[in-house]
């Protein structure tokens, strides 16, 4: 234990020297972005993660949907199979399909949790990626540079947990108003949730959290000892999306 | 014996058919350039993709031709390693359908970029870890291997000189490799997790299986084209040598899919089931793919049959048929048959329907066309080096 604390304390002191000396590698999306980067105060996380509790979410909110779609510039596509999604609600038994059984609760059958990239410690998308326009940074998060897709669509191919969209045409006329603040996608490349990087760089939780009035949805750092996200972790079970794949998703499940 | 003026009458005949062929291919090419173009503009929303199946009709040319591509091995094997003399004079047919047919698989995945003017991206950004990253490597590889074998070959023949010593290991290299380049395109859909219908370690012996047929059957009817047309005749003993290949590939080929179908549905695993549902009967209603699967299964079988009797092989008639059926069983098998499935139902259990669009279609035919016509170029040249090399040892004797 001892060990563990002490590794990852100099693993962390390196990763904030690092840091000190180039504030923004990697992370660059806008000359926007990097301003706020380089402004950042906020504390950096050791391995961020999302916890949502599906009971307390109610049928036909769709708060967090639209407050991640809207600052992000999400395209609405109302056509069946063109639609792209950063977040969605889905049927019990499509967002696990393994954990249904006929006598559950009817209520159970009912819920609808909300899905999204499930930023895994070992992302199969990653790994099949041939230029890393999709990349784990060191805190978990799964990133998308736009400027390196080639759009290949093998990430959507790795993807067991069907998080990522194409944009099989220009994404721009679908946008009711656009964000400044986050730059639109051009046609041709994959994009998918980024857990409000942005966000998280400037000290504020992710949008769909922010969204939740049900508080249905936690967000923190797992390897904070005493984070709200740890310790409801620590005393329930939780559950997540196709575990057996060995991805190692990071949301979590209960309810 | 026919005159020398039915000879010259019959070598007009050709010349004409000759031209009328490469006319129509490049007209082809030009109405998938165009459509190409309207693709660049648009973006793959011309196409019937869509975010359930995120590849098609494309990717699914791809995986066919890489696997026509590796056929040459079966020329290579016999000749230079079991010193099998009657395929020599068809080897260089074999290599300049490799090259052809790499040509083809390169060209379907760029135009399936979603961004090809990045494409060097994967050269400037180079990630070992994806398999994609190697397709790259090995393709790229083995065009250049077969390029060089063939053109060193062929010059070599053209002078009426023995090849250089030094193409050998070169031509002992592109055995390895053509194996190499199936497996890899195979391991790009045999690692995914979660994607049940790809994610089988038999994936790969599968690939080579197909190709050893599908391959060898597209040779055989080129080499009767060629000798409808042109003053090459392969001869019988290389296309019966060929059918009998062809027979004991497909019967793997077959006998793999079988081994699946039993997995699946034996172990009753859902996941495990429902692709080849889907495939076979439909799943809640889709039905897009089940015509072509049973046509597959039914020209396969028949094909088989034709191939294991030996009267129906020895008759080329009856051999046409079955190349013909061979080639067109695979191509759905190994293309539509084998991409589409995988995506359905996704991870979240959407049954989506793809249906390639005309533009997607006219493109498609395009890239065809265009390795038709590189092809169609190389088995000119070879047809006239052999023509010249053959009257020059007529005036030798």
């Amino acid at each position: 234990m001892v060990d563990i604390n002490r590794r990852l304390l100099l693993k962390a002191a390196g990763i904030s020297a690092f840091g000190t000396i180039f504030p923004s590698v990697g992370y660059l999306i806008s000359a926007h972005a990097q301003e706020v980067i380089s402004k950042n105060t906020a504390p950096s996380a050791k391995r961020w993660a999302m916890l949502m509790d599906i009971s307390k979410c109610p049928a036909g909110c769709r708060d967090c949907i639209d407050a991640c779609h809207g600052i992000h510039n999400v395209p609405l596509i109302n056509e069946p199979g063109q639609e792209i999604r950063w977040i969605q609600k889905v049927p019990f038994s499509n967002a696990f399909p393994s954990q249904e059984n006929p006598y559950s609760d009817i209520s159970l059958k009912k819920r609808e949790p909300v899905i999204m990239c499930n930023h895994c410690s070992n992302p199969p998308c990653v790994r099949v990626c041939p230029t890393q326009a999709t990349f784990k940074r060191k805190d978990g998060i799964v990133m998308m540079d736009y400027h390196r897709c080639i759009g290949c669509r093998f990430c959507i191919a790795a993807c067991p947990y069907g998080a990522r969209s194409m944009n099989f045409r220009n994404p721009r006329p679908y946008i009711g108003s656009i964000n400044p603040d986050f730059p639109t996608r051009t046609k041709g490349v994959v994009e998918k949730c980024n857990f409000c990087e942005e966000r998280l760089a400037v000290g504020l939780p992710p949008a769909c959290v922010a969204a939740c009035r049900h508080k249905a949805l936690i967000f923190g750092d797992l390897l904070a000892g005493e984070s709200e996200i740890r310790t409801i972790l620590r005393n329930n079970n939780a559950f997540r999306r196709r575990p057996e794949l060995g991805t190692e998703p990071h949301v979590f499940y209960t309810g | 014996m026919k005159s020398e003026q039915d000879m010259t009458g019959h070598m007009d005949k050709n010349k004409i058919t000759g031209r009328i062929w490469l006319c129509f291919l490049i007209a082809v090419i030009a109405i998938g350039v165009f459509f190409y173009l309207r693709q660049l503009s648009m973006g793959l929303s011309i196409t019937g993709m869509n975010q359930n199946i995120t590849w098609g009709l494309y990717i699914s040319q791809f995986t066919f031709l890489v696997g026509i591509a590796a056929s040459a091995v079966m020329l290579i094997l016999p000749y230079y390693l079991h010193n099998y003399k009657v395929f020599g004079r068809i080897t260089l047919l074999g290599e300049f359908l490799a090259v052809s047919a790499v040509i083809m698989s390169v060209t379907f995945v760029l135009v399936d970029l979603g961004q090809p003017g990045r494409a060097f991206n994967m050269i400037l950004h180079p990630s070992p870890k994806s398999i994609l990253f190697w397709d790259m490597v090995v393709l790229s590889g083995y065009l250049l291997i077969n390029l060089v074998i063939g053109w060193v070959v062929i010059e070599s023949e053209r002078q009426g000189v023995a090849s250089p010593a030094w193409v050998k290991p070169l031509i002992y290299l592109s055995i390895p490799w053509a194996i190499s380049i199936h497996t890899v395109t195979a391991f790009i859909y045999a690692g995914l997790p979660g994607r049940t219908f790809w994610l089988t370690a038999v994936m790969a012996p599968r690939f080579l299986a197909s190709a050893f047929a599908s391959g060898p059957a597209l040779l055989v009817l080129l080499c009767l084209i060629l000798r409808r047309f042109t003053s090459f005749d392969a001869g019988k003993e290389p296309l019966q040598t060929l059918a009998k290949i062809i027979a004991y590939a497909l019967a793997t080929s077959i006998f793999f899919v079988l081994v699946e179908i039993f997995t699946a549905f034996y172990s009753g695993i859902p996941s495990h089931k429902e692709h080849f549902q889907y495939l076979f009967t439909g799943l809640e209603g889709h039905t897009t793919l089940v015509p072509w699967m049973w046509a597959s299964t039914v020209l396969a079988f028949a094909a088989l049959i034709l191939l294991i009797i030996p009267a129906a092989r020895k008759n080329e008639k009856w051999l046409t048929a079955a190349c013909i059926a061979v080639f067109i069983s695979l191509w759905i098998e190994k293309g539509l048959g084998l991409v589409i499935p995988g995506f359905i139902p996704s991870p979240i259990g959407r049954i989506g329907t793809y249906i390639p669009t005309g533009p997607e279609i006219a493109i498609t035919l395009g890239v065809w066309a265009a390795g038709f016509l590189v092809l169609t170029l190389f088995y000119r040249l070879f047809v006239s080096v052999r023509a010249q090399s053959s009257s020059a040892v007529q005036r030798t004797e």
